[in-house]
């Protein structure tokens, strides 16, 4: 076996440049005379625009530009979904942040003050903030002309009308969670001789950002030239346009290059978030635990622009029972239109807010029935061959009864922690009580519901100085997870060449998707597998011979470089039935089960977590270390879901835009983790492979709360949890 | 203003700092060292951590102009020796995904293991607690330092 190839965990490519400071991320660019951009944005969650006066901007000495929406040369909105969100604001703005107008000057501050010299009169409107209230088709338009009800999501099965001997009920709540990446939105843009532009930028799709800033230029997209920039980390929150489209604008009209970098504050305006969410569940099942029915209603705020919000609603609707088997459902998934900050793509995308909900109801469940919460969920879980809500067959390993057997078999947390029993608590003792909970979740691998899903590599393998070398070209974005080392490893493994260089992401290839919904491992893993196999056939084809490593020497001496391109696509998914929600939309599924363990001090409601168990099954794990590092990172994010992490927002405008405000999980907060894999080949996916990146994410912020309600015996039906909601409900 | 600073190891000026500028500003801009990072700007995150005459400082808490005259060390300057052996942990471990967090906490790191050659699984976390990670849960950074430790000791 070649070193480095799969199964093994080589060192990432750009590690080293990262531990000694040299890699470049997209805040660290410069180029000789770059100007440095800045954005007005609205105070105001909903206000008409009486005027926008930028002359104050353009009289301070050293301002290059200061440009509104009569400055967009092409169309004038953008969006993943529906084009639905100005460039600029024009009339109205729709959410307190909303750009407004952006200026380029010579430094940074000047930039700043420029952006505070633009003149910009409102009349404020009474903000639409009751995302029920729009999922009722009650209340003024966020969009004139538009409902506010951007999509539902009906999912019938079975017998709309069946009985069970044992109902359980509840409402829950989740609340507005942020990516929080640490790399601000940034990059520079600058113009080139064709009248096109070139943009290096941290981002998580480069040709869809290339399509919307084309189409918003007026420009063909060939001249819009994007580059990968150094990413720190995305988690959903790249994958709509920030600040690609104003870097440009401003590049093409100073001819000059543009840098633009968010400050933290802005970051937090100037990104989606997760949807809130509100959850209303029936469950129906026998006496002895089996689930006959469940019933739901899911109401997501979907915030000013709709961003991903119809797939992240049909997500929530098709995964929202859980992964359970359940004949009869009644499901109803809706995403609104309002005033407050707009939501979209982060980790989980809408199976997060939905594990929640119905992982809270099998644990009331358990209780109802007076079974152990494992063994509940055990006795409903799906396995091969189920029927989800929406008639999909599970196809391939789907084996929750195990993972769930394997993090509760897991001898307990000990009592006393490698880092002491005191943390994050001032007293120890009576106060303090100990609780375990469990949570496992489903989550769809790649995009859903018939969208047409691809990746591209190209492969070229040559000699040089003698040697075979490889260079795998994609337009892949590496975000952190470690996408360049996978597809050095899968190079390695097809061509059995040591030597592979992975080039820098662009657009001068074919588009490889997003870096989102844990795909691109099977995607671009998959066109990067095909592409190698596709250079082996025609080394194989132009000497006569079979493809050897070892004889690549001789072999390519003949050929000279061998070079392919190759689109690759998963296989099809359908749509959902708009009356039904029937339909294979999912293409893969994949599994995680947490167990938590937490201390509660029951008397100033702080939730210490002791210990987290995670199991997942990876269908193959092409680099062990990097999946852990996954696995890691996302039960950490559900666990700042669960304990902590919260956008304030009150009539459309957020209370806690920085770090000090907005916390984010510490290496304090974080418990010993301990992870369990299953490797269980899906038989379709290259390799065998599953997605890893999101189910971690999901189900942990559950197992966290089922423990602090094991604990407290308090009803939590809210994340994240206030000290207040553990004080109060135990004082009860 | 002109500032002028030894930074790691040479003596650097630079010209036309402004008052509003932060050491991590005269860092990044003004010297070409981007290798301290600005995730927050407003001491929250410990991404900008650096030494400042042998102590450990978020350089954007630092105005650019307290930095006249004085030392400073950046994840740059910290190669060599057992902060080599840190480097080489952090990767070897896996301590390193994005990477926006890291040379902060290397910063952090190198001066926990100055001060404390073998710390314990509390000392790492106390020390580190002031870099926010996004990305990997803070497992295999303690795993990377305390493989330092334990090498130091062997
Ligand atoms: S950038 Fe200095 S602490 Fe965050
Ligand atoms: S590796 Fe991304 S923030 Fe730490």
């Amino acid at each position: 076996m070649t070193s480095g190839s799969m199964g093994s965990s080589p060192r990432r490519p750009d590690g080293w440049a990262k531990v000694t400071g040299t890699f470049a991320f997209s805040s660290d660019l410069s180029m000789p005379g770059m100007l440095w951009g800045a954005t007005v944005r609205s105070p105001h969650p909903r206000a008409r625009i009486v005027g926008i006066d930028v002359s104050g901007a353009l009289a301070l000495e050293g301002v290059r530009a200061a440009l509104t929406h009569l400055d967009v040369p092409g169309a004038p909105c953008y969006g993943l979904e529906l084009r639905d969100q100005p460039v600029l604001a024009a009339t109205e703005v729709r959410y307190e942040g909303e750009p407004v107008a952006v200026v380029a000057a010579d430094d940074p501050d000047l930039a700043r003050r420029a952006a505070e010299a633009v003149l910009v009169t409102y009349a404020p409107l009474t903000p639409i903030v009751d995302a029920e209230a729009a999922a009722r088709g009650e209340g003024e338009a966020v969009h004139a002309g538009r409902p506010n009800l951007l999509r539902h999501v009906p999912v019938r099965r079975g017998d709309p009308n069946v009985e069970a001997p044992v109902v359980v009920t509840g409402e829950y709540e989740v609340g507005m969670q942020d990516q929080a990446f640490l790399g601000p939105e940034s990059g520079v843009a600058y113009p080139a001789d064709d009248g096109g532009v070139d943009l290096h930028v941290a981002t998580q799709w480069l040709h869809v950002d290339r399509d919307q800033i084309a189409s918003c230029l007026g420009l063909e997209p060939e001249r819009v030239r994007l580059t990968l920039a150094g990413v720190g980390g995305a988690f959903g929150g790249r994958e709509d346009i920030s600040m690609q489209i104003h870097a440009c604008l401003l590049a093409l009209r100073t001819g000059r290059p543009v840098k633009m970098v968010y400050r933290r504050e802005e970051s937090f305006r100037g990104h989606v978030h997760r949807h809130p969410a509100r959850l209303w569940y029936e469950h129906g099942a026998t006496r002895d635990g089996r689930l006959v029915y469940v019933r739901a209603r899911i109401v997501l705020d979907g915030g000013a622009y709709a961003s991903s919000s119809m797939a992240v609603a049909a997500n929530a609707a098709t995964l929202g029972v859980g992964p359970y088997r359940v004949p009869n459902v009644r499901m109803d998934s809706y995403v609104v239109y309002t005033n407050n900050p707009p939501c979209g793509a982060m980790r989980g995308f809408g199976a997060v807010q939905a594990c929640f909900g119905y992982e809270s109801q099998m644990d009331r469940l358990a209780h109802a029935c007076g079974l152990d919460p494992v063994e509940l969920r055990r006795r409903n879980a799906m396995t091969t061959g189920d029927l989800m809500p929406t008639g999909q067959v599970v196809e391939g390993p789907a084996p929750v009864a195990e993972l769930l057997r394997m993090v509760a078999e897991r001898p307990a947390a000990p009592r006393t922690t490698a880092f002491g029993a005191s943390g994050g608590h001032t007293t120890r003792g009576e106060g303090v009580v100990r609780g375990v909970g469990y949570g496992v979740g489903i989550k769809n691998v790649c995009f859903s519901e018939g969208f047409d899903d691809f990746s591209t590599a190209r492969v070229r393998l040559e000699l040089r100085d003698g040697r075979p070398v490889v260079t795998v070209h994609t337009a892949a974005a590496e975000v952190g997870q470690g996408l360049v080392t996978v597809q050095g490893q899968i190079a390695r493994s097809e061509l059995g060449v040591p030597d592979v260089v992975v080039a820098p992401a662009d657009t001068a290839v074919g588009s490889a998707g997003s870096s989102s919904a844990s795909r691109q491992t099977y995607v671009t893993g998959g066109a990067v597998q095909a592409a190698c196999q596709a250079v082996r056939r025609q080394v194989e084809a132009t000497t006569g011979e079979p493809y050897d490593p070892t004889a690549l020497p001789r072999l390519l001496a003949r050929t000279g470089a061998v070079e392919e391109t190759v689109r690759w696509h998963h296989r099809p998914t359908k749509g959902l039935d708009p009356q039904t929600g029937q339909g294979d939309a999912h293409v893969q599924f994949a599994f995680a089960a947490h167990r938590a363990t937490v201390e509660v001090d029951v008397e100033l409601g702080t939730v210490r977590v002791v210990e987290i168990v995670t199991a997942q099954d990876v269908g193959r794990a092409v680099h062990p270390q990097a999946i852990l590092g996954q696995i890691h990172g996302g039960t950490v994010q559900g666990l700042g879901l669960a304990l902590m992490e919260e956008i304030q927002v009150t009539d459309g405008g957020i209370r806690n835009p920085s770090f000090t405000d907005y916390l984010i999980p510490t290496i304090m907060d974080v418990p010993q983790m301990r992870v369990e894999l299953l490797e269980l080949a899906d038989p379709h996916s290259p390799y065998g492979l599953r997605g890893v990146g999101e189910p971690p994410a999901i189900s942990s912020a559950p197992a966290v709360v089922a423990a602090v309600r094991a604990a407290t015996g308090v009803e939590l039906s809210r994340v994240p949890i206030r000290p207040h909601d553990v004080v109060w409900g135990a004082g009860r | 203003m002109r500032v002028t600073a030894t930074v790691n190891g040479r003596v650097h000026s630079a010209e036309g700092v402004r008052p509003t500028e932060s050491l991590l500003d005269l860092l990044r801009e003004h010297l070409h060292l981007p290798g301290a990072k600005n995730a927050c700007e407003q001491g929250e995150c410990g991404s900008c951590t650096v030494y400042l005459d042998g102590e450990t400082v978020c350089a954007c808490l630092v105005a650019a102009g307290q930095a006249e005259g004085r030392e400073v060390v950046t994840v740059e300057g910290i190669g060599g020796g057992r902060s080599s052996s840190l480097q080489e942990a952090f990767l070897t471990c896996g301590a390193v995904q994005c990477g926006f967090c890291t040379p902060g906490l290397l910063v952090s790191a190198h001066a926990l293991l100055a001060r404390c050659p073998q710390p314990d699984d509390r000392q790492i976390r106390e020390a580190l607690s002031g870099n926010l990670c996004r990305c990997t849960g803070y497992e295999k950074i303690i795993e990377a330092v305390r493989m330092v430790a334990e090498g130091g000791s062997r």
